[in-house]
């Protein structure tokens, strides 16, 4: 792993230690902990994005999709069929990746606003399934009371194991992330992104690689989805929306789409914002967040995450 | 009231189809203006139609405007948010890639969206039917007036556009720049100039969307979405581009989906139109009235 | 740096490829026998890439027949093509921009190691050993080409004549046995021309073929073996360099066109 990477993870990781031990301080900010919950949870399917788009250059607007299926697989098969939290997690890694394989073919085939459109439509059709299948997901009201995850017979019943056990997964998905960029399938991935005439040219498999990982970020997302079920306790489809969707890409265009520490940045920042410090605007976040993403985009494409280097040079010089 | 009888259901569902199709088919149009200029999937085509059902709302009933007079403040005044997208969001982008196109245009439609809901909140709106609420019959199905309005209205656009693209300077300039942009500009064609036509173009055209289906349909903030994902299922349908292609898929989506709704279940009538979408994306993305060759080769 | 070298025969029978109504390619046939320069020239829109694009798989011709070493491949993928050791550089270059110079050749080594997602992920140890050998075998090819000094700089960054260098390298490291050029002097200076004919040369005592397009017919004439004169998708010489200089059918081809025959 790259010294950068080396030390940007050390710097997380003692952030992570240390954020608990301030909030559960700072009656302030206690309920920050919940928030940072949900931020790990996007953290986990935005570095499957990150990957997606920035690094392959395949946009998706349907990833609240994979976030759906695995998380009312997990639902389902915890409370209807009593099946272990764990057991049901990995049924719905099987699900959502042999959904994404079997969207994924076809879709990746298309460029462009095609792949949109294409992962829009298939993210819309999931969501009215989970409005509209009743019996299986109880419809637009959706169920409740599902078991929260226990390990090794310690049951997680605060926010504070949650947190430790949604930022532990995090961390190793990054570091696993982190090596497939640094590895001949990263270099593959980021190859299409910039010339695939030129990596089809060298032997690059490039549609199997489009393919792999888009069903690798489903798989992230699905895993996220699983977490996110039994850290709220309750479904309904509205939290896998098509808003969803969009807003996951424009967490990782803001914090910086061609770097994975910029999805984490972007999705920090606005889960943060959309739960915590935009509360002044109600229900008006929409507008705040167009106008983020908007100026993101117009005046800073490469993301936030783009200012680090330059104000740490700042930072040295001065 | 007497039975309803399966014709007059069939017919009700067909004229339900053909109304929301003509929708369709609108902004299938806007989408394909663009395109053609620009080769840009306007993702925020959708909320052209929510601004021209909300402003009209507002004309007619906040501002107690005539309805005709108010018809025309909406579609200006949509025309212009159009142009300002243009000028303030697509034009300063040049050479951006693709990825960064609709990052942009979906960042707008989420602007105009939450703009909408500012200004109007989140409940739905209406207005009255243009020429009265008293429905006619026709073999047992009742049908709205506004129903006729909307199909006047369609009618209307597709044959203003062909006069348009046919026979006018700028119309005809728009399909140059469409054929081959570089061409256009050593010809003396100003593409900028093109393109923001087009932006505005394609908003007027939404607008009138917008202002004849409110008082059918109703409208709210987050209409949008939706309606640009089927219009484009519409504009891929008939081909990317072409748009007669538009037109007939337009309303040929608004029936299928119509019949779905009335006759198998209307959850997933939203269903049924992605569906298709996807399909042909898969199998056809030429479109169904296209052929493969045909498709790139431009033309309204 | 290329261990086993069985020779490698490409045959061209007929080859036909047309764009909607533009035949770029009509019934061309050629051969290329192992370790020899050839050279394709030909007027612009001759069909030259067009030859090199259906040979490589970028797209499938619409008749005719390509085989190496007897074995069809005409309408085999590009990537396929690759494994089977024919390997190119672009006219219009095609680096990978946002990627480091030695990143571009560690591309080129994708068909020479295969760890997949879940070793790469956990950094298995096979994998490790196979990252440090993609990267020692990357560094020798820009060696290879003269671009060591540069390995760490953003390939986009470069001058073109070094991203045309580049493209060799990256070629080089598949491994190929026939090697596709298409205009790889477009745009470099004299001396960097120079440097590039000395380069073809030691590409061909590595064994491998080496197939050129080139308008600067000085470079041609001096490095190539054989010539294959093209003019509207078709063959019209092909020979020696000396025979080709004096074909009354070329210099009709390229009249018009500013070529110097004075010191050749
Ligand atoms: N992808 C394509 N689509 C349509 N037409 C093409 C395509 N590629 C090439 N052509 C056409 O085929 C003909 C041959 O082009 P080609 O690029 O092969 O010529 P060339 O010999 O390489 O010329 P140059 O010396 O200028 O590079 C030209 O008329 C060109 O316009
Ligand atoms: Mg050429």
């Amino acid at each position: 792993m790259q010294s950068s990477n080396r030390k940007a993870l050390l710097g997380l990781t003692l952030f992570l230690i240390l954020f608990p031990v301030v909030a559960m301080n700072v009656s302030a900010i206690g309920h920050y902990l919940d928030i940072m919950i949900f931020v790990g949870i996007y953290c986990l399917i935005n570095m499957g994005l990150s990957l997606l788009m920035g690094y392959a250059g395949q946009i998706s607007l349907g990833h609240a999709a994979f976030f759906g299926l695995g998380a009312y697989t997990s639902g389902i098969l915890c409370t209807k069929f009593s099946m272990s939290p764990w057991l049901a997690m990995v049924a719905g890694v099987g699900i959502t990746a042999l959904v994404a394989y079997i969207v994924g073919v076809p879709s990746l085939k298309l460029k462009g606003h095609y792949l949109a459109m294409a992962t829009l439509g298939f993210g819309v059709i999931v969501h009215i399934f989970f409005n509209e299948e009743v019996s299986l997901t109880g419809g637009p009201s959706g169920f409740s009371d599902i078991p929260g995850l226990s390990i090794l017979g310690f049951s997680l019943n605060s926010d504070l194991s949650y947190y430790i056990l949604v930022w532990f997964l995090v961390l190793l998905t990054l570091i696993f992330s982190l090596n497939v960029i640094h590895s001949r399938i990263g270099r593959a991935l980021r190859s299409l992104h910039d010339s695939e005439l030129a990596a089809d040219a060298m032997g690059v498999e490039t549609s199997r690689y489009k393919v792999m990982i888009f069903v690798l970020s489903a798989v992230y997302a699905s895993v996220a989805g699983s977490l996110y079920t039994h850290y709220v306790g309750f479904l309904s489809p509205s939290s896998f929306d098509f808003f969803l969707s969009i807003k996951l890409v424009m967490m990782v265009v803001v914090g910086g789409m061609h770097n994975i520490w910029g999805a984490l940045l972007g999705t920090w920042l606005l889960t943060f914002l959309g739960n915590e410090w935009l509360h002044v605007f109600h229900d008006f976040d929409i507008l705040v967040y167009g106008a983020i993403l908007l100026a993101v985009v117009m005046f800073l494409p490469d993301g936030l995450v783009h200012l680090v280097p330059r104000m740490s040079r700042v930072w040295k010089r001065g | 009231m007497t039975k309803i009888t399966l014709t007059g259901q069939l017919i009700q569902y067909l004229f339900t189809g053909v109304t929301v199709g003509s929708i369709y088919a609108m902004v299938a149009v806007g989408f394909n203006i663009i395109y053609n200029v620009t080769e840009i999937i306007n993702f925020a085509q959708g909320e052209f139609v929510m601004l021209g059902g909300l402003i009209m709302v507002f004309f007619t009933v906040t501002a107690k405007l005539p309805l005709p007079l108010a018809f025309v403040l909406t579609v200006a005044a949509v025309t212009g948010v159009g142009a300002l997208m243009e000028r303030f969001t697509i034009n300063p982008l040049k050479n951006a890639s693709v990825l960064t196109m609709i990052i942009v245009t979906i960042a707008v439609s989420i602007l105009f969206k939450g703009i909408a809901m500012f200004v109007w909140g989140k409940d739905p709106y209406i207005f009255p039917p243009f020429s009265g609420s008293k429905p006619l019959f026709f073999y047992g199905a009742a049908i709205q007036t506004q129903t006729l309005w909307v199909l006047f209205m369609t009618a209307v656009m597709v044959v203003l556009m062909t006069i348009f693209f046919k026979k006018t300077r700028y119309g005809k300039a728009m399909l140059a720049c469409a054929d081959n942009p570089e061409a256009a500009r050593l010809v003396g064609i100003r593409v900028n100039v093109m393109i923001l036509i087009s932006f505005a173009l394609s908003a007027a055209i939404g607008a009138v969307a917008g202002a004849v289906i409110t008082p059918i349909s109703l409208m709210e903030y987050d209409r949008g979405a939706l309606l640009a994902l089927k219009g484009f299922g519409a504009a891929v349908l008939g081909g990317l581009g072409s748009f007669y292609g538009a037109v007939v898929a337009g309303i040929f989506l608004g029936i299928i989906e119509s019949m779905c709704a009335g006759l198998v279940s209307s959850g997933y009538k939203d269903a049924v139109a992605l569906i298709l979408l996807l399909l042909v994306l898969y199998v056809r993305p030429s479109g169904l009235f296209g052929n493969v060759e045909a498709s790139k080769i431009k033309e309204f | 740096m290329n261990t086993e070298s069985s020779p490698l025969f490409l045959h061209v029978e007929n080859l036909q490829k047309s764009f909607g109504g533009v035949q770029a390619l009509k019934g061309l046939s050629f051969k290329v026998s192992p370790g020899i320069i050839k050279a394709i020239i030909g007027p612009n829109g001759a069909g030259k890439t067009t030859l090199f694009n259906v040979i490589t798989g970028v797209f499938p011709p619409n008749g005719g027949a390509i085989a190496l070493n007897g074995m069809s491949i005409e309408g085999c993928k590009a990537r396929e093509i690759a494994r089977l050791g024919v390997s190119r550089t672009f006219q219009n270059v095609e680096v990978f921009g946002r990627m480091t110079v030695l990143e571009n050749v560690m591309v080129g080594r994708h068909i020479q190691s295969r760890a997949g997602i879940i070793s790469t992920g956990l950094r298995l140890v096979g994998m490790r050993r196979e990252e440090r050998q993609i990267r020692e075998s990357a560094m020798q090819h820009l060696a290879f080409v003269g671009l060591e000094n540069r390995a760490t700089e953003l390939a986009a960054n470069l001058p073109l004549g070094e991203q045309k260098l580049l493209e060799v390298a990256r070629a080089l490291a598949t491994d190929p046995k026939i090697l596709l050029l298409d205009e790889p002097a477009g745009g470099l200076n004299t001396r960097e021309t120079e440097g590039l004919a000395a380069l073809i040369h030691r590409i061909l005592e590595q064994g491998i073929t080496v197939v050129l397009v080139e308008h600067d017919m000085n470079l041609v004439m001096d490095i190539s073996d054989e010539i294959m004169v093209m003019n509207f998708g078709e063959k019209i010489a092909e020979g020696k360099p000396k025979q080709i200089k004096n074909d009354p059918l070329v210099i009709e081809a390229y009249l018009g066109e500013e070529v110097d025959y004075s010191d050749l």
